[in-house]
């Protein structure tokens, strides 16, 4: 079912057109910094890696994941998780699968597993793409960290690959959270539309300070901790509370959406 | 004889609202079973329920001979027609069978159906167009794929609801014909439909739902009951008119059409009505009996049937 999941997903333009979008971010950044250099370092509102792309190629690829992830992820997470199970029952094709008969749980599980590879894909387009066009417009350095010791190039590039790993892994939070939605309705672009706004209010909640009491308890906590690989040394303790959180919601919204699709009457 | 699928007390309540009464359902080893109704009769219901879609309120369903466990485990030897087909747009005829194919069920019953891709499109007759995307599809295409998909699994039970939904008459007899065939092959059929006359003809057995319950069930004829009309062809109308004013029972129904009456008779029987005219010394070219309508005897077991849903 997995490998039949990420077939079709291959063969739908609309994969490819996200890919794309993706893929465009750290070119297009790269490419404005090439033709317009940024004369004030860092403002206090910009993306933290975003002004260091004009020294090092190395950034081009951070900062795309930096940019990338509040926004074209979050919403391709939302696609992924609410179209899953809701976009077969709009199709009519739910009913097909399940009287093969594909069992329940096992759908809901595929599903996830399609999606959240389907977002590790992004994220690896995202860390290439990014790579090649700092390659190819600026010169790889010494990658400074953000306590102003340096990282060497080896060292500064597994740090990126571990950014996108942990970045993939805390949307699994999300995800699940989509997947229980998409499980319960029939309306696959209502289900997907709740999973994006979701993401992105919680995203929002994340960053009001007035709001810390409720920080840990959000599905997206700890997103920005991928920031804390590039400090001397090493600042493990938001990534462990995004992990921690994620696998939480993961748990408990794919234990209600396996549940709850396994007790639901397939109308469509 | 066995039964390929056994429901008893077949249950589905919505609240305080019962869409199917408890209900019982056979379906016989290489029967065609015609499920038939008026929209909204509980046909779909049922069918889903026994598909393992729904779950019913109360009742059980046995398969081949075992009961339908919570993995519908069952299901592999069945193949079904769920409402109209649906397809993954995007992808080619041929593709969505494979990917139907590929999902669920063991490894050796994918490779088997994989095999069968071919074999299902030649005898839906698609073999030639199914590299277009399914969006590309006329109605009757897809509800061709959609019995191709059916078939895939090389099933003992067909399940088609409404198999002829939207197809035109061409379309229609070509699937009465494919079904019938399938049977004649050995496939035990259910088929639902609201459109009595178009099972009739293929069915062995027919059920008829409304409102809900099943409120008769045996062969066509059975149902259709007793013939009382027949076609006369005689050689004179206008004194067989007059011969036939004076006989008690029986009625001229409608206007002649050139040398045929149509006679609805009453405690006479043909024989009688034949005698009188010849003896009146008309020619008798033909005489037809005319099997009442099986519609006809639809339309009297669901005409209280008028529950809007």
């Amino acid at each position: 079912m997995f490998r039949v999941e990420i077939a079709k997903a291959l063969r739908r333009r609309r994969t490819w057109m996200l890919a794309l979008a993706i893929a465009s971010v750290p070119v297009i950044m790269v490419v404005a910094f090439k033709l317009s250099p940024p004369s004030v370092p860092a403002s206090a509102d910009a993306p933290p890696f975003l002004a260091e792309i004009g020294r090092n190629g190395l950034f081009a690829a951070l900062a795309g994941l930096a940019i990338v992830q509040p926004v074209l992820l979050s919403v391709a997470a939302g696609l992924v998780s609410g179209d899953a199970i809701a976009g077969e029952a709009q199709a009519g094709t739910l009913r097909y699968l399940l009287v093969r008969p594909v069992g329940r749980s096992r759908l809901v599980v595929a599903k996830y597993a399609s999606g959240m590879a389907m977002l590790g894909a992004l994220v690896v387009i995202t860390i290439v793409v990014g790579l090649m066009a700092g390659a190819i417009v600026f010169e790889f350095g010494p990658l400074p960290t953000l306590s102003g010791t340096t990282l060497d190039m080896t060292d500064a590039i597994s740090r990126i690959i571990a950014a996108g790993l942990y970045m993939t892994v805390v949307l699994s939070g999300v995800v699940s959270i989509g997947m229980l939605i998409s499980a319960r309705t029939d309306n696959a672009a209502g289900a997907t539309v709740a999973a994006v706004v979701i993401t992105i209010v919680s995203q929002i909640l994340d960053q009001i300070g007035s709001l810390r009491a409720l920080h840990p308890f959000l599905p997206t906590h700890g997103w920005r901790g991928f920031t804390g690989l590039f400090r001397f040394p090493i600042d493990w303790a938001p990534m462990q509370d995004g992990v921690r959180v994620s696998l939480a919601y993961t748990c408990v919204f794919m234990a209600l959406a396996v549940l709850s699709f396994r007790r639901r009457d397939v109308m469509s | 004889m066995s039964s390929v699928l056994a429901a008893r007390g077949l249950t589905k309540r919505y609240g305080s609202f019962t869409a199917v009464h408890p209900l019982d359902l056979a379906v016989e080893q290489g029967e065609i079973y015609g499920f038939i109704g008026p929209n909204g009769a509980g046909k779909t219901t049922t069918i889903r329920m026994v598909l393992g879609l729904i779950s019913p309120t109360a009742g059980s369903i046995e398969m081949f001979g075992e009961p339908l466990g919570p993995d519908r485990g069952a299901l592999r030897r069945v193949g079904a027609l769920v409402e109209e087909p649906a397809f993954w747009p995007y992808l080619s005829g041929r593709r969505n069978l494979e990917y139907f194919a590929r999902a669920g069920g063991r490894t050796d019953d994918t490779r088997s159906r994989l095999r069968r891709i071919e074999e299902v499109l030649g005898t839906v007759g698609l073999a030639g167009v199914a590299d277009r995307k399914v969006k590309a599809f006329s109605q009757g295409m897809r509800q061709r794929l959609g019995i191709a998909q059916a078939l895939l699994g090389a099933p003992e039970l067909l399940v088609l609801d409404e198999p002829t939904n939207g197809l035109d008459p061409t379309g229609m007899r070509e699937v009465r014909s494919l079904v019938r065939g399938l049977a004649d092959g050995g496939l035990s059929v259910l088929v639902s439909s609201h459109l009595l006359g178009e099972v009739e003809s293929i069915c062995d057995r027919v059920g008829v739902m409304a409102g809900g319950r099943l409120v008769a069930q045996g062969t066509p004829l059975a149902l259709r009951g007793p013939s009382d009309r027949i076609v006369l062809d005689v050689g004179d109308v206008q004194r067989a008119i007059q011969l036939l004013a004076g006989l008690r029972g029986v009625e001229i129904v409608g206007d002649p059409a050139g040398t045929r009456l149509t006679l609805a008779i009453d405690g006479l029987s043909a024989a009688d009505v034949n005698a009188a005219i010849v003896l009146g010394g008309v020619d008798v070219h033909a005489m037809i009996p005319v099997a009442a309508s099986l519609d006809d005897a639809f339309h009297d077991l669901v005409k209280d049937d008028d529950v809007p849903r």
